[in-house]
């Protein structure tokens, strides 16, 4: 129950982040990554740099502390190799993303606005994440892959 | 740079990592939409938190609303069958990759890890240069 209670404040947290930076706009974000239209919108490059000045000082102070204040023990990736996956699943990702401009968090909480363009990217990008699963799952993962915990 | 928002994206920005930050003191997690949502979809334990993380990131937008400050409806010029084909894409590389925007781009680079560096230039540089060709190539 607690769990929930803290994920429920994270992802609210995370919400009200992403809806003031205005980074739930597809519109915007392809705004930042058109650096060749003679408009480049510099925004969520400010984004990831304020973000990245609250979480890199933060991580430090959750990894000194050692146990999180609520669960038995703090879940950090392990996995540390630049492999086939990770840069092959990143340009995947990456073609995917300049498409349309939506990545998962703000997919996710565009659903709130109840268009049916979003709905069907959410959907695809529900039955992408089960065909990965599912492709894995027959290719069989390495067991370096199964020994790491994954980045997030 | 007319559209520049800097104030609010900072502010924005700092509540996302600031999320990471008590997610991870906290619970011990990581907060990584992508992973989030597809340990969702898999029957293993641990749902709970996870579930309620999502609520919470679809709830915020609808007390913005109530609260008057809501978010405009998504712009997406895009046809069906390219947003169906985006969503699959963004689906299957994020979770091959094991993270996406939020677990590599945030919490990856915070924690200083080459994989997740190297995780999100590739990423970036992709979306770049889509972005190019649909715009300045193909559209132009």
């Amino acid at each position: 129950m607690r769990d929930a209670l803290v994920g429920l404040l994270c992802g609210l947290v995370f919400g009200f982040g992403l809806l003031i930076s205005g980074m739930m706009q597809p519109a915007k974000v392809l705004g930042f990554l058109d650096l060749f239209g003679g408009a480049w919108d510099p925004s969520l490059a400010v984004v990831m740099a304020a973000a990245l000045v609250v979480a890199w000082p933060g991580f430090a102070i959750a990894r000194r502390h050692g146990q999180p204040l609520i669960a038995a023990r703090s879940v950090w990736p392990t996995a540390s190799a630049i492999d086939r996956p990770l840069v092959i699943g990143a340009a995947l990702f990456g073609i995917g993303w300049g498409l349309v401009g939506l990545c998962p968090g703000p997919a996710i909480e565009n659903l709130a606005t109840g268009s049916g363009r979003v709905l069907v990217f959410v959907a695809a990008m529900i039955a992408g994440m089960l065909l990965q699963q599912a492709w894995q799952r027959r290719t069989g993962p390495p067991a370096r892959a199964l020994a790491a915990v994954v980045d997030g | 740079m007319a559209n520049f928002t800097p104030v609010s994206a900072a502010i924005g920005g700092a509540l996302i990592g600031l999320s990471a930050v008590l997610l991870m003191l906290l619970l011990g997690r990581i907060a990584g939409i992508s992973g989030i949502v597809g340990e969702c979809l898999s029957a293993g334990s641990d749902r709970g938190w996870r579930l309620a993380f999502l609520i919470g990131l679809v709830a915020a937008p609808l007390l913005a609303t109530l609260a008057g400050f809501g978010p405009a409806s998504p712009l997406m010029p895009a046809s069906f069958g390219v947003i169906a084909v985006s969503g699959l894409l963004v689906g299957f590389g994020t979770r091959m990759a094991s993270g996406c925007t939020s677990g590599h781009g945030i919490c990856g680079i915070a924690r200083l890890s080459p994989r997740s560096i190297v995780a999100t230039a590739v990423f970036m540089a992709a979306a770049i240069a889509v972005v190019f060709v649909t715009r300045h190539v193909v559209g132009a």
